[in-house]
């Protein structure tokens, strides 16, 4: 302890009394005690604690700063000082002149603080003391590391289902959310049948993945809140809440056919149309006018429909004689919607792949594909004659009216070739498992090179580890990205995602 | 000697009590523990009287007294004035004043010979201060305050004034007055000697809190010690050991 000597009033003059408890000469001053005497008479730092805990979760290693806040900070930092004084009552009563750490051991669960306090006693003597105090430091483990260690740190779930046959449309999803980076806050994907959970800490979180997939896919949302817990005296009440989500069940490639009511408000489409994309609507085209019409959720959920052939049902047609159609030959009628630019109509011969070099007559049809076909090609396409379809829609059609043979895509080879020509890669939120989902994936990375629209919206990045093939090698007509719209890939790590 | 005294667990006693050489005035107390203090320590030398001013009991400073007077404020009641003129010897004048700073022990210090006053007592009063308690009048500051009669205590022996008094001001207060003075504290360093301590010339009372430190600056500046064998231990000390050896 220091004595501070008060502003000198009247002039330092040898005028000394002695101090009135021992006596010894001293300069007058408020207390007119010695500093000895006035130490021993009054504490400034009475009130103080000299003793105090400091709470500290080992799990993530932060300072609980009451009420409920928990903090990181290093040993001997500015921070954890703060926390330390913030510690102390009485504090307010004297004036903080220095603090500081005294050195401890690292493991010893004790931080010492020495602090410097000045005090105002007996009207106007102003003490200065110095003093350690001693923090223990106990454990308690904060709120997110009790539910972490609970299993129980979620708060809401998105269940995107999607009952369909090809897993395509989350691979698509997945590489919007990527590009999006729409999964910062969640905790944690875990794969289900048919779909994928997001798990989220809030209901906010979750309502945002929700509003994406809207932006993104053609879906319907249910929400529910499941009450977990509550206490009626503070009115709190403790919710899961999960949303569901239901992407449309269909997939690119897919035929359908549509409910009446529903081809009269699309322009009198044609009700076997094919599923040309599937982005935030559904994009449908008559491979026999070429009439195009895009489906939005709402009116797909007014009058839900499902696919009558599959990618898996494709079968291999080649191509024996193409004729393009000339303008006067496309049957138009008043009131008939958007017809596409992008595709040429033609008159079609093709024989099954399987049955090519017997003797049968070239099938004819029509196709939406005449700008990339000619005699010789391999074709993809349902044998809708020959298959066996429960549809009601298809039902009420007149036979006649349902063509034998519906054309759906080029098939460009064999799919090793394809992917050993593929000089480029996407990221993903986490290693596949390479099992049946395979093919799919494949499938769908086909689809990003024969569709510049579907690809538009994902990061494509370039494959450093693809050994470049001689270019002679590969068929020229072969769908490719080009490099403009490949991104370097700055080997950005995968973003963690714990396990639910 | 000095003696430690308390009035209703108030260290104050110089507010209560006035103490000259011929008298002693005493406020009247809830109980008469503090009277009992007086009356066993003077008893048999000077009267000691219970009075009040104007209703109040702290007479201490209100009123101003030495051997031969004493002054009481204007607001003194008849009764109590004619009590305290029955109570005294018929040696000791009692004159009523009327002064603005009616509180005369604050702003009057006096001895049987001196009296320091504040520098803006009424003239009328420095002249029946100077008539009735028969000393001469100097207007003067103790440490620059003008509550003279607060700070200071004073008998015909020595004097003590508030603790910060220079020595330039004590040197130039002590030839004024004619007595040693010395800066000193009562009551665990309380600054306001004359609230602490009332003193005559062979006595001392004290506040509670008065520390033997303090007693013994009294004592010493007081000369209460020799107050009794005065003549025989200190002047004719001299002369009794020249003559026995």
């Amino acid at each position: 302890m220091e004595y501070m000597p008060p502003e000198p009033d009247i002039a330092p003059n040898g005028t000394q009394i002695l101090c009135c408890q021992c006596a010894v000469p001293i300069e007058p001053n408020p207390s007119n005690m010695c500093v000895a005497c006035l130490r021993a008479h009054v504490d400034i730092t009475e009130g103080i604690p000299k003793q105090a805990t400091l709470f500290f979760c080992r799990g993530c290693e932060r300072y609980l700063q009451p009420p409920a806040e928990w903090l990181v900070c290093a040993l001997e930092s500015r921070e954890l000082l703060a926390v330390c004084l913030k510690r102390l009552k009485g504090l307010n009563r004297v004036k903080l002149v220095d603090a500081g750490f005294a050195w401890t051991e690292p493991h010893s669960k004790r931080i010492k603080v020495k602090l410097t306090v000045q005090g105002e006693v007996m009207g106007g003597a102003v003490l200065q003391q110095t003093f350690v105090v001693e923090f223990v430091i106990q454990h308690q483990m904060c709120d997110a590391c009790h539910r972490t260690e609970a299993q129980d740190y979620w708060r809401a779930l998105v269940q995107v289902r999607q009952r369909a046959n090809n897993r395509k449309t989350f691979y698509y999803l997945e590489q919007l959310i990527l590009k999006h980076k729409a999964h910062a806050n969640t905790l944690g994907i875990k794969p289900k049948h048919d779909g994928l959970d997001f798990f989220y800490t809030s209901e906010n979180h979750a309502q945002k993945m929700v509003n994406f997939i809207q932006s993104v896919l053609p879906i319907k949302c249910q929400h529910s809140k499941k009450l977990i817990s509550h206490d009626i005296h503070s009115n709190i009440y403790n919710y899961k809440f999960t949303f569901c989500v239901d992407i449309v069940p269909l997939s690119k490639d897919s035929v359908v056919c549509l409910p009446k009511k529903l081809t009269q408000t699309l322009g009198s489409i044609s009700p076997i149309c094919l599923v040309q994309r599937v982005t935030s609507t559904i994009h449908l085209i008559d491979a026999y006018t070429g009439q195009v019409c895009d489906l939005s959720s709402t009116q797909y959920w007014r009058y839900p429909f499902s696919p009558i052939c599959n990618p898996k049902q494709l079968v291999e047609y080649i191509v024996m004689e193409i004729d393009i159609l000339k303008e006067h030959e496309k049957k138009t009628f008043p009131g008939q919607g958007a017809v596409s630019s992008k595709h040429v109509l033609a008159d079609v011969w093709v024989v099954k792949a399987s049955e090519l070099g017997l003797d049968v007559s070239p099938v004819h049809t029509k196709t939406h594909l005449g700008h990339i076909l000619k005699p010789g090609d391999t074709v993809l396409g349902y044998n809708l004659g020959e298959s066996n379809v429960n549809d009601v829609n298809l039902d009420k059609l007149n036979r006649d009216s349902i063509p034998d043979i519906y054309l759906v895509k080029k098939h460009y080879g064999e799919r090793a070739a394809r992917r050993r020509a593929r000089a480029w890669k996407l990221r993903h939120m986490h290693e596949h498992p390479t099992s049946t989902t395979d093919d799919d994936y494949n499938e769908f990375l086909d689809d990003l090179e024969e569709d510049p629209t579907l690809r538009q919206h994902i990061n494509i990045f370039k494959d450093e580890n693809k050994i470049p093939v001689d270019t002679d090698e590969i068929d020229p007509t072969l769908p490719r990205i080009t490099l403009a719209e490949m991104l370097d890939d700055l080997a950005i790590e995968d973003v963690d995602m714990t396990e639910v | 000697m000095a003696v430690r005294v308390q009035f209703e667990n108030n260290n104050e006693v110089g507010v209560f009590s006035k103490l000259t050489n011929s008298y002693c005035l005493v406020a009247i107390g809830g109980s008469e523990n503090f009277y009992s203090v007086f009356e066993a320590e003077l008893a048999d030398t000077i009267p000691v009287v219970h009075i009040s001013i104007a209703g109040c009991r702290i007479i201490g400073r209100m009123t101003v007294a030495n051997k031969n007077g004493l002054l009481v404020p204007s607001s003194t009641t008849d009764t109590e004035l004619q009590h305290i003129r029955n109570s005294l010897p018929d040696t000791v004048k009692v004159q009523r004043v009327e002064e603005r700073l009616s509180a005369l022990g604050n702003v009057i210090a006096c001895n049987d010979y001196v009296a320091l006053v504040h520098p803006d007592l009424d003239k009328d009063t420095e002249e029946i201060l100077a008539d009735t308690l028969d000393v001469e009048v100097f207007r003067q500051t103790v440490a620059g305050n003008v509550l003279v009669g607060s700070y200071t205590a004073l008998t015909n022996r020595g004097g003590m004034v508030h603790p910060k008094t220079t020595i330039q001001d004590q040197d130039e207060l002590s030839s004024l007055l004619q007595v040693p003075l010395v800066a000193g504290t009562v009551n665990r360093g309380s600054d306001v000697v004359a609230a602490g301590l009332v003193v005559n010339d062979w006595s001392a009372f004290c506040g509670m809190d008065t520390t033997s430190t303090e007693i013994s600056v009294i004592e010493s500046v007081f000369k209460l010690n020799d107050a009794k064998p005065t003549a025989i231990t200190s002047t004719m000390r001299a002369s009794l050991i020249d003559s026995m050896s």
